[in-house]
């Protein structure tokens, strides 16, 4: 497997020889955040397209494909639509925080989905706890879904923004209890250390067997409902509260949200390949040796992206499948079942890796 | 000097957040500048060096005590609370003292202690992992943290059962 930190390394003993060390690590950063936000942008156009291909393959439907052929510049007439709306203000909100609550969630999705591995040695934020970072910084999120609903001083967003909190804060535990599940099975919180092991041992949803694909049964469940998707979007169920806590934003502000929305899905499917179905790791099948030598020339990103559009593909066949769910339904889903499933999935994943059961 | 550049940087924001956090009028304002003061904080444990430090601090801060602050507002506080009456003299007085008081002895142990000068030079990644971290956690030994764990664990016990009677159906 191609290690890019070849050419990292490389460029930075280049630039050091000519600069001294801060420049460096300023223009390092900068060429860095260029590159999470061109990425960013590029991701949600096409996952915006694939959700609405995916959405009309389950309805029997076409799609988009008017604008472009099979509809591809659809996506891009959307997005310039979006951005020359007026941003409307409104004289009872608090202006400030009202403009400031799409970035805590742009902020706490661009973190995210700095932790995610690339590929081999292309790792941006990566630490000895990269696992619990993500878990963290995910949080933030909630902070500007609860400001955006208090700052419109409107019933509907005020509704909305509750439900979201609740939401996404139970929720939030059974991330993290699945992902505390594999990290047990790792034995490390590097998130760069957590896929060179699969790439050396195997990915982790067969080692672990069991208790690992119960584990990633309960993330993909909890994920679709952390990022306000599938069954358990009703933060925004259009019926009964217009559009939840982002009814009061137009032009750009609400399409940060909706931005967000799509990113924290691609990051939700992106972790989930990361810590079960192996990062950048090839599919590796003992006694074929063939096989093997032509997937290890698959670049690493292929294999992440591929893994990830597989996951995101899962999310939105769930998405498009089942009828919502009421918030009371939601909420005792989550803490009467997922949650003791999940800590019981804990104990079990604790006796395997003690009796040395894995795989 | 990267360092320097980005510790001035924090400590700016800090400073500036934490100030606007006691002056702005309106308490949802007031919270969200606590939270800039919170991250503020947790870059600087990044800074230097303590990852896990600085996860906690926006993992328990930022992501559960600012939220619970937030959600505490937004259920009982009401949108127009412009009418904050002036302070009494008496009032003022005692706020001045007891903030000359709290100035004063921050700057006799910061001045005492002499602390600043090699914290920012060595990231210390490596000197505090968190399995040194879990391992000291449960360990029963001299500098073990076993019995403020167990304390801990059953104060918590204790909370969740008390939130559980304060919240059962009659």
């Amino acid at each position: 497997m191609f290690d890019f930190s070849i050419i990292t390394q490389w460029f930075h003993s280049l630039l050091t020889g000519v600069l001294p060390e801060w420049v460096t690590i300023g223009i390092e950063c900068v060429i860095v955040l260029l590159f999470i936000i061109l990425l960013y942008a590029i991701l949600a156009i096409a996952l915006i397209y694939m959700e609405r291909k995916i959405c009309a393959l389950f309805q029997c439907r076409i799609g988009p494909n008017r604008v472009g052929k099979w509809g591809l510049l659809q996506v891009f007439a959307d997005v310039f639509k979006m951005l020359t709306k007026e941003i409307i203000k409104m004289r009872q909100s608090d202006r400030m925080l009202h403009d400031m609550a799409p970035f805590f969630v742009l902020a706490a999705s661009f973190l995210t989905f700095a932790c995610l591995p690339w590929n081999k040695g292309l790792e941006i934020l990566d630490f000895n706890v990269g696992a619990f970072f993500f878990i963290a910084v995910s949080g933030i999120g909630v902070i500007g879904i609860l400001l955006a609903g208090w700052a419109s001083h409107s019933k509907y967003p005020m509704i909305g923004a509750m439900r979201s909190g609740a939401q996404l804060i139970s929720y939030e535990l059974s991330i993290g209890m699945t992902m505390l599940t594999m990290i047990m099975l790792c034995g490390t919180m590097q998130i760069s250390d957590i896929v060179q092991q699969q790439a050396d041992y195997g990915w982790n949803i067969v080692r672990g067997h069991i208790p690992a694909l119960l584990a990633f049964i309960i993330y993909l469940i909890a994920g679709n409902a952390e990022c306000n998707r599938g069954p358990f979007d009703l933060p925004e169920a259009e019926s009964e509260l217009t559009a939840g806590y982002h009814t009061e934003f137009s032009g750009m502000h609400f399409g940060f949200f909706y931005l967000a929305e799509y990113l924290n899905l691609f990051i939700c499917a992106g972790m989930a390949s990361t810590i079960f179905l192996g990062g950048w790791a090839p599919l590796y099948i003992p006694a074929l040796e063939g096989f093997n030598n032509v997937m290890a020339m698959i670049p690493g990103f292929v294999w992440f992206f591929g893994k990830t559009f597989f996951v995101v593909f899962l999310l939105m066949w769930i998405r498009w499948t089942y009828p919502r769910l009421r918030i009371d339904q939601l909420l005792s889903l989550e803490w009467k079942y997922l949650m003791p499933i999940s800590m019981f999935n804990i104990i079990l994943m604790a006796l395997v890796v003690c009796f040395g059961l894995t795989l | 000097m990267a360092q320097t550049i980005v510790f001035l940087i924090l400590a700016a924001i800090i400073l500036g957040c934490a100030f606007m956090a006691v002056t702005t009028r309106r308490i949802m304002r007031a919270a969200t500048y606590l939270i800039f003061v919170l991250f503020g904080t947790a870059g600087l444990y990044f800074l230097m060096g303590y990852t896990f430090l600085g996860s906690v601090q926006v993992m328990v801060y930022a992501g559960g005590v600012v939220v619970l602050y937030i959600f505490a507002l937004m259920l009982t506080g009401r949108h127009d609370n412009k009418e904050n009456a002036s302070l009494s003299l008496g009032r003022k007085f005692a706020a001045l003292i007891s903030s000359l008081c709290g100035a004063g002895l921050l700057m006799f142990v910061i001045i005492t202690h002499q602390f600043a000068e090699n914290s920012l030079t060595a990231p210390s990644e490596q000197t505090t992992t968190v399995k040194l971290l879990g391992q000291q956690l449960v360990s029963s030994d001299k500098f073990g943290y076993l019995l403020p764990f167990e304390a801990v664990s059953i104060l918590l016990l204790a909370c969740i059962i008390g939130g559980l009677i304060i919240a059962r159906k009659r």
